[in-house]
């Protein structure tokens, strides 16, 4: 190469460079974490708790055995799957808080396909085309429930935001109608809303005998993977990112910005289905209502947390199954109600979003790019 | 307002009403049915309408807030939880507990406004993100209190659900309330009947008033306001804190007014609709509190089905279905979105946080 | 201390010492010294950027300065907000005006001086002292319009009648004449020459040397933040404040050969557009752009040629008429066709429209080519081209930056535009559309963009350029077409009118 004042750099000291990167990028995100159990020390003990003992049935709970290390990553698969759906819509310039009705869609789809659909054909359907029919199917559901306020955004200015949630609700009185009606499981002992269990065919065998760990939790980490190379080293993630950090300019240089929206809410939803179809699939093997109650605000928080970047979508997300899966231990020996990770959660969103807060506190004074997320109500 | 607005707003009213005359009329006579319907659409519109005039507080100066249903959320906790300990622990009469519980949702309200504004105007968190922290927070607080308070063996009401002071009583208006029939309208609650007041008093303090001028003036154009001596922040954080009050007697309309008991998650998007209203409303009192009136004749629409449940004929079978029904007021929201009902402009500066 | 009086016996109103005031990365003061005497004007000239805008926004309280000190009639004072400013009797008229589209003429003057009557504000009686004070200084405004409504040369007088309300007997003004007509442009000196006379003091700040000798009693001239002198005009002339101002002898015209126009490239024909509001503001309007000519649209800001650019470069809808480019008709087509048809852009707002201020200057650099060889293979990008192109480009077009990989938002004004041109040229042109090339920009970046404008026209392009800048149409346009309310009022040949003639043009007024 003939550019001399381009540096050629060794293997390693590129390796170096991206941890040290990495380092920084972690440093606010890991403060707001240990500031918000902080606080949520505070409350525990205001509400008359003993946080010491609170926090380590937490981490018992969560990584203590093989079991508990087994319950965090089932926990952790669908917030992967709906940190995935929000981060890449926040870099789409967009806010996806209808990951929670996308999910259920996505779950119900791919559970009436797992359980109905041969009977309605009348056909035996192989096993692994029966899978793949019923993954298609939730992902196509979540994919629409996405793509619709994309759609709606696109055209006629109304702003996902609202359109999502409005989503949300629709979806799960939607779910509620089904679950209740035609969709119960018949069978006479049960009284949940709850689909009947999908074929053995269209199931995902466990991976370990005895635990609940499953095939998903892997799966997440490859779609993970593919999310970033599809956002930092394609075409379409280089119109997503475009249109997502400035729309005109997007415009102005000739993609399709209306197109773009369409697609980055359709692969958005089709994440949070997937995690949908993940649970009917290789989990439960039904779908049961009331299951998938706070994932898309949860996703939120993970998305923020893990600053929009897939790897550390990863990383947040397994932070919060793992305060989710203790949170039950710590119950159990402290008394303190779960309900308590939601604050903690709450508050550590609270720190991501308002770094400013945390670098005051800690007197960090790195000079980042401020995160532009998303705009007002707009045309 | 614009003729396509009216048209809409008309058209959904007599849908809503002409359905409930239909079905309940072989049962009660028309004008009953319609004096009723209208006593609870404006009874339901009460939490829509103030939810409505607290985004129009802050949105005015230029602060979106899309936290309404948090702010409300937790306010519906705290006010109850107010009342009931007023009543139980420091056994105060019903009334006045109900009272003291309104003022701690206002309470909660103004901090929850307050903990915005600090997070979009002093540490310019992006107000969307500021908003979702908010709905997170009231849902993580109003769950944890709710159980630790009320189910938790050694908390203070041991571990049960002590027995609330009711809901607020009706008020009947001086002489409209003793019309015949339509004197229905006019006997209604503490909440409902202070939210219209205020919908009448914030269209006057926003387009009569120095507060008001100086408040559009920030949420249009605040370096403009800021070169004039108006302090940008002080009017921001007022507003949004006044926001914040609106939303608290929201949910004090919850647990206090409607029902006596509160639920996680009762406030079930209606904060999120409010906002709809708003949009709907073209930022104006007015205009906010006839689009809440459209939303409350979907839920009265709901309430009064659920009462002729078995007039309604089998084709129709489907209204029968709280959840169908129920999709409406989403739907409907959705469809103002679109802005085929008419376009609507937001403040300039609305959402941008002021950098000097 | 004593009321102070200079040499020439007029009383110093105020007076500026050692003003010093950083920006992260810059000094934009650099210990200012300035006075203004009780009656005069007050020309503080300088490139963009020398810093004029921020001192006068220290002594308006909008900034706060690190050190110095103001004095009014003598006596130290502390303005730390622009409420502090107004009670000294300081007013200022912004660059971009500070006026509130949806409110009234009187909403926008009373408002943070809201008079009250029966606990409602008192509009009438507000308007009445608006209509007071509009004839005493014969400043003529309508109380009850909307700002929306009314032209900008009106808002301006809006703007000044917003200081004279709350009693200012200093006034600032940020650049007033760049969005003025020249004929214009003399109705505000006639203004402030009345001003003066009733005892105001106005500093005037501007970057166009030309008007300064018309109005100035005496001229400061910045350059870096610092104070490089003060002069009166009987004792300088043109080229003695260029010089001044940019540190160098400056070439006033652009080099250029004559140009040798070819084949039709861009043909407008009726075109008609309408803007965000649904108003139509272009209408009507058609020309011709040949291969290895520089059109230049004249015109006062505002009136249609946004828009007209917008529709030319597929950004904004067509209502009626019809565009080509190469014979080909592309109105009505989204940019992409139009751009791989041999469009380039340099568009009117370079941070809006131009760049993504978040990405490296290497991802700016293939913006509308990214998705073509070599920068894509099929639907995955190819980093080491990108990167080559970067390196190239940016050594190629003098684009100072540390490396191609920071982010565009750290590059100056200059740069950024320079990322911008080296993007646009880098490909094949048959048709440039500049808007407003170098706006804001100082004197070097605007030199070096004018060359490539004019290397580009002699390697055949079709340019067109669009300019609030008269000076930069007269120097650079082979052809010219001045632009008035939505119609081209003229085409004319470059150098066959002066600038008065184009002016009047750009009033609306034939000429031929």
């Amino acid at each position: 190469m003939e550019s001399n004042e381009q540096p050629k750099k060794g293997t390693i000291s590129i390796i170096v460079d991206i941890f040290k990167r990495s380092a920084g990028a972690m440093l606010v995100p890991v403060l707001a974490v240990f500031t918000a159990m902080l606080v949520g020390a505070l409350v525990i003990w205001g509400a008359g708790g003993n946080p010491i003992a609170a926090y380590i049935g937490l981490f018992e709970g969560a990584f203590g055995t093989a079991r508990a290390l087994s319950e965090t990553t089932v926990w952790a698969t669908p917030y992967i799957f709906a940190g995935l759906a929000v981060a890449l819509a926040f870099k789409g310039g967009l806010f996806n808080i209808g990951a929670e009705g996308q999910l259920a869609l996505g779950a119900v789809a791919a559970a009436w396909i797992g359980y109905a659909l041969p009977d309605v054909l009348g056909v035996q359907i192989p096993g692994f085309i029966h899978l793949f029919l019923v993954v298609v199917g939730g992902l196509l559901a979540g994919a629409l429930w996405g793509a619709i306020p994309g759609w709606l955004k696109a055209k006629t200015g109304g702003h996902e935001v609202i359109n999502t949630i409005m989503m949300n609700y629709i979806a799960l009185n939607m779910v509620s109608f089904l679950l209740n009606g035609v969709m119960k499981d018949p069978n006479p002992l049960n009284v949940i809303a709850r689909t009947p269990l999908i074929a053995s065919g269209a199931r995902i065998p466990a991976i370990i005998e005895g635990y609940r760990f499953h095939w998903g939790f892997i799966l997440a980490l490859v779609v993970a993977f593919f999310i970033w190379w599809l956002l930092w080293k394609t075409t379409l993630g280089f119109e997503i990112r475009t249109a997502g950090a400035n729309p005109d300019a997007a415009k102005y240089a000739g993609i399709n910005v209306a197109r773009t929206i369409v697609l980055t809410m359709a692969i958005s939803g089709t994440l949070a289905g997937m995690a949908g179809v993940i649970e009917v699939t290789a989990l439960n093997y039904r779908h049961e209502l009331g299951f998938s109650q706070g994932y898309g605000f949860d996703a939120i928080a993970i998305a923020l947390l893990g600053k929009t970047h897939p790897l550390g979508v990863v990383l947040a997300a397994i932070l919060f199954g793992a305060m989710r899966n203790g949170a039950t231990r710590m119950q159990f020996m402290t008394q303190i109600p779960v309900d308590v990770i939601q604050v903690i959660q709450a508050l550590i969103l609270l720190f991501v979003a308002a770094d400013a807060i945390i670098r005051y506190i800690y007197r960090i004074r790195t000079s980042e790019e401020r995160m532009v997320l998303t705009r007002g109500w707009g045309g | 307002m614009e003729l396509r607005r009216f048209a809409f707003i008309a058209l959904i009213i007599v849908v809503m009403f002409g359905t409930i005359v239909a079905i309940g009329s072989s049962r009660t006579s028309p004008g009953i049915l319609i004096v009723s319907m209208l006593a609870t659409t404006i009874a339901v519109a009460t939490p829509l309408t103030l939810g409505a005039l607290s985004g129009l507080y802050c949105e005015r100066a230029g602060v979106v807030n899309i936290g309404i249903e948090g702010m409300m959320l937790a306010s519906a906790f705290f006010g109850w939880f107010a009342a009931i300990y007023m009543n139980t622990i420091l056994k105060m009469p019903p009334l006045l507990s109900l009272w003291l519980g309104v003022l701690a949702a206002i309470v909660t309200g103004g901090l929850m406004g307050l903990l915005h504004a600090v997070l979009s105007v002093t540490f310019k968190v992006d107000q969307i993100i500021g908003g979702t922290v908010i709905n997170l927070l009231a849902v993580g607080i109003s769950g944890f209190f709710n159980r630790q308070l009320f189910f938790e063996k050694g908390s203070i009401f041991g571990g049960q659900v002590p027995h609330a002071p009711g809901t607020l009583p009706a008020f009947h208006v001086p002489i409209l309330a003793d019309i015949p029939v339509v004197g229905r309208i006019f006997e209604q609650q503490p909440i409902a009947i202070s939210a219209i007041l205020l919908v009448f008093f914030t269209h006057y303090v926003l387009f009569y008033t120095r507060w008001g001028l100086r408040t559009r003036a920030v949420g249009e154009h605040p370096r403009a306001a800021d070169t004039v001596g108006i302090n940008v922040a002080r009017m921001r954080y007022a507003n949004v804190i006044i926001g914040g009050l609106m939303a608290g007697l929201a949910g004090a309309y919850f647990t206090l007014e409607s029902v006596p008991s509160f639920e996680p998650g009762m406030t079930n998007g209606r904060g999120f609709i409010s906002l709809a209203a708003m949009i709907f409303g073209n930022w104006s009192p007015f205009g906010a509190w006839s689009a809440a009136l459209v939303f409350g004749a979907a839920q009265a629409l709901q309430i009064n089905l659920q009462f002729f449940r078995e007039l309604i004929p089998p084709q129709w079978a489907f209204l029968q279905q709280a959840s169908i029904v129920g999709l409406v007021p989403y739907l409907l929201t959705m469809l103002i979105l679109t802005g085929i009902i008419g376009r609507t402009t937001p403040p300039a500066a609305d959402g941008v946080p002021y950098e000097k | 201390m004593m009321t102070q009086t200079d040499k020439s016996g007029n009383q110093v109103v105020l007076e500026a010492k050692g003003i010093t005031k950083r920006f992260p990365g810059v000094l934009a003061n650099d210990r200012v010294d300035f006075d203004l005497r009780q009656g005069e004007i007050h020309v503080l000239l300088g490139e963009n950027g020398a810093g004029k805008s921020t001192l006068m926004n220290v002594l308006y309280g909008l900034y706060h300065s690190d050190e110095g000190q103001f004095f009014r009639n003598g006596q130290p004072i502390s303005i730390d907000n622009p409420k502090d400013a107004i009670a000294q009797g300081i007013g200022m008229v912004h660059q971009h005006f500070m006026l509130i589209p949806v409110f009234t003429v009187t909403e926008n003057i009373m408002l943070g001086e809201e008079e009250m009557k029966n606990a409602v504000l008192d509009r009438k009686g507000v308007a009445k002292k608006v209509r007071d004070l509009s004839h005493q200084y014969g400043l003529d405004i309508d109380p009850d319009a909307l700002v929306i409504d009314i032209p900008v040369g009106v808002q301006q007088r809006v703007e000044i009648v917003k200081t004279l309300y709350r009693h200012a007997d200093i006034l600032i003004l940020d650049e007033p004449t760049a969005v003025l007509t020249p004929q214009e442009v003399d109705d505000l000196f006639r203004i402030m020459r009345g001003l003066t006379t009733k005892g105001v003091s106005i500093v005037f700040i501007t970057h166009k040397l030309k008007e300064v000798l018309a109005i100035a009693d005496r001229i400061t001239v910045m350059r870096a933040g610092q104070v490089v002198g003060t002069v009166t005009p009987a004792e300088t002339d043109e080229h003695q404040l260029a010089a001044m101002m940019v540190g160098r002898e400056v070439i006033l015209t652009v080099d250029k050969p004559p140009a040798e126009p070819g084949e039709d490239i861009l043909q407008i024909e009726d075109l008609h557009v309408a803007d965000q509001r649904g108003l139509e503001v272009v209408k009507g309007v058609s020309f011709t752009v040949k291969a290895g000519e520089i059109l230049g649209i004249a015109g006062v800001q505002g009136n249609g040629q946004t828009e007209l650019v917008e529709a030319i470069t597929g950004l904004r809808p067509v209502k009626l008429g019809r565009v080509l480019l190469n014979g080909q008709e592309v109105s009505g087509k989204p940019p992409r066709p139009i751009i791989e048809a041999g469009m380039s852009h340099i568009p009117e707002d370079r941070q809006r429209h131009g760049l993504v201020m978040s990405y490296p200057v290497a991802d700016n650099l293939i913006l509308c080519t990214y998705y073509i060889a070599p920068f894509a293979k099929g639907l995955v990008m190819n980093e080491p081209a990108v990167e080559e192109n970067a390196y190239r480009l940016v050594k190629q077009f003098d684009v100072r930056t540390p490396s191609p990989f920071v982010t565009a938002s750290k590059l100056s004004g200059g740069n950024q535009q320079k990322v911008i041109v080296a993007r646009e040229l880098s490909r094949p042109v048959k048709l440039l559309v500049a808007n407003q090339p170098t706006r804001g920009l100082d004197v070097g970046s605007i030199e070096y963009i004018h060359s490539q404008i004019v290397a580009i026209r002699d390697q055949g392009a079709a340019v067109l350029l669009v300019s609030a800048e008269l000076d930069e149409i007269m120097a650079l346009s082979d052809r010219i077409a001045v632009m008035y309310r939505g119609e081209i009022v003229e085409i004319v040949q470059a150098g066959s009118v002066t600038k008065a003639e184009l002016g009047l043009m750009m009033a609306g007024s034939h000429i031929h």
